[in-house]
């Protein structure tokens, strides 16, 4: 697969978000900053949801790099559980099933799903929900 | 130390004002100040200018006169208007000068912002996904608040009610009629729970405040309004912000939070003592929100408060009194200081329709943005 940006996930069969661990005081954030204070950290796949919304206007391009063809999409937060709160969409979720607590997993989506060459981002689903 | 009052107040009305600049909205608040301060601009000492889209605020010397005054021009996203009005003061304060103006104008372009990650330190596939959307992140903030501190969709409706209610008394405002409730509910969602009714857009407009010594403004005969306190401040740890790809799990204070307790420590007074309050209101839940950061009560009472109409003109803590940005739309450089402007205006006893009975005494303002900026000021009379 074709990542939407280098160094963003982890090169194994399952791919994981690469996080970034500050070296002094070991707090973890997303993405992994430049620079020599914070070292690549794998985050875990597995989370709740914290937040959610629903993307119900096509965002403005740019930077937008999405279809000109929008059907909204809902972006949450999500807790990697002794790591960070990360930001991303939901996929594989009716709009009006999604809840705060909610345990999903991470996984990847062609950001325009009609161009078989398109990049890919993550996204997070409900666990058991595969595709 | 001897306070410093603002002695003049002049605003171009916000909204859209078609072949109309920016700078020229601006233009025109400062010689509406001017008047209102019975001051010519030769009279000026210095100026404070905060534009975000507008151009430079220190070419306005070119419309009001080449006088040589000392001009500078703030840039310091939702803050910039307060980050002028601090600078302001604290130019007095210091003893330098004893007359001056803070102004501020924008206009910006129809629609959402439309923000670059590059201007906030973030890599470009953030916003190649989508996320580069102010829109977003305060309906994340509020949809998690909510499921905290049990507040309803209603009580969102009721802030966006009050809002155009207020509106229709304040001339310079945006939206003017009224529009009920069920109509707010049911409008489309933009970013749920938000409808249309429930998020401000970037608008036009200019404000300006002249400010005085008290000498000066006894000198002047005005009724002295003082600038009790005026802070900006940023983020702590653990904060929750605009464009923030990760958030840590250890939850922290906010922006509003330090800019708050340290103006009421400034002015010496608390949350209880103020008469009238402009809290930044860029969508509905802003407003709930922000008066639990601002100290005024606990998170969770506002759905009380609201359907008692403890923040309506006549009630307990009158909030956002013109309408707030929900009503007048927000041009960034603006927008903080109409709040101040309303506050004078409350102060005075000139609000008409919209005055907040009983004499208020004090006024606070408060606004907050992006990367998680917050200014407060506190009024007295």
């Amino acid at each position: 697969m074709r990542p939407i940006a280098e160094g963003l996930f982890t090169d194994e069969t399952s791919p994981r978000l690469v996080g970034g661990r500050n070296r002094e005081t070991g707090r973890i954030v997303f993405p992994c900053p430049s620079g020599k204070d914070y070292e690549p950290y794998p985050l875990g796949r597995q989370g709740t949801i914290w937040s959610y919304t629903i993307q119900r206007y096509r965002p403005k391009s740019p930077p937008y790099a999405g279809p000109d063809d929008f059907r909204p999409w809902p972006v949450a937060y999500i807790e990697l559980p002794g790591e960070v709160i990360v930001e991303g969409r939901l996929t594989n979720v009716e709009f009006d099933a999604i809840r705060i607590g909610m345990p999903v997993e991470l996984t990847f989506m062609p950001l325009d799903p009609a161009k078989p060459d398109s990049v890919m981002i993550y996204a997070f689903q409900p666990i058991g929900d595969k595709q | 130390m001897s306070d410093v009052c603002i002695v003049g107040v002049g605003i171009h009305p916000f909204g859209r004002t078609d072949g109309v600049s920016g700078l020229d909205q601006g233009v025109f608040a400062v010689r509406e100040a001017m008047k209102d301060a019975g001051v010519e601009w030769e009279d000026l000492q210095f100026a404070y200018g905060a534009s975000d889209a507008a151009g430079n605020p220190d070419t306005m010397v070119d419309r009001l006169g080449l006088t040589g005054m000392q001009f500078i021009n703030v840039r310091n996203g939702c803050a910039a208007g307060g980050s002028a009005l601090f600078s302001a003061q604290m130019a007095i304060k210091s003893g330098e000068f004893e007359l001056g103006l803070a102004v501020g104008f924008d206009k910006h372009p129809r629609g959402a912002f439309n923000a670059m990650p590059a201007e906030y330190n973030l890599p470009e596939w953030y916003g190649e996904a989508g996320y580069m959307i102010t829109t977003q992140f305060f309906a994340n903030k509020i949809m998690r608040y909510m499921h905290l501190n049990g507040i309803s969709q209603t009580t969102l409706g009721r802030v966006a009610e009050k809002a155009f209610r207020n509106a229709v008394h304040a001339p310079h405002a945006w939206r003017r009629e009224p529009v009920d409730i069920d109509t707010i509910l049911n409008a489309p969602l933009v970013s749920d729970p938000y409808t249309k009714y429930m998020f401000c857009s970037p608008a036009e407009g200019g404000v300006a405040l002249l400010l005085a010594s008290e000498k000066k403004a006894r000198e002047l005969g005005k009724p002295l309004v003082r600038l009790k306190a005026a802070t900006m401040r940023t983020r702590p740890p653990g904060s929750f912000e605009v464009f923030a790809p990760s958030v840590d799990i250890e939850r922290g204070g906010s922006a509003t939070n330090i800019a708050s307790r340290d103006a009421f420590r400034l002015s010496g007074i608390g949350p209880e003592d103020i008469s009238v309050a402009q809290l930044q209101d860029t969508e509905a839940g802003a407003e709930i929100m922000h008066m639990a950061e601002n100290g005024f009560c606990k998170d969770g009472d506002q759905e009380r408060w609201l359907a008692e109409g403890l923040t309506e003109i006549g009630g307990k803590l009158p909030v956002n009194t013109d309408g707030g940005c929900l009503a007048c739309g927000e041009p960034i450089g603006a927008s903080g200081l109409r709040q101040v402007y309303e506050n004078v205006v409350q102060l005075r006893g000139d609000g008409g329709g919209r005055q907040v009975p009983n004499n208020p005494k004090t006024a606070y303002s408060h606004v907050y943005g992006a990367p998680g900026v917050s200014a407060v000021t506190i009024l007295e009379r």
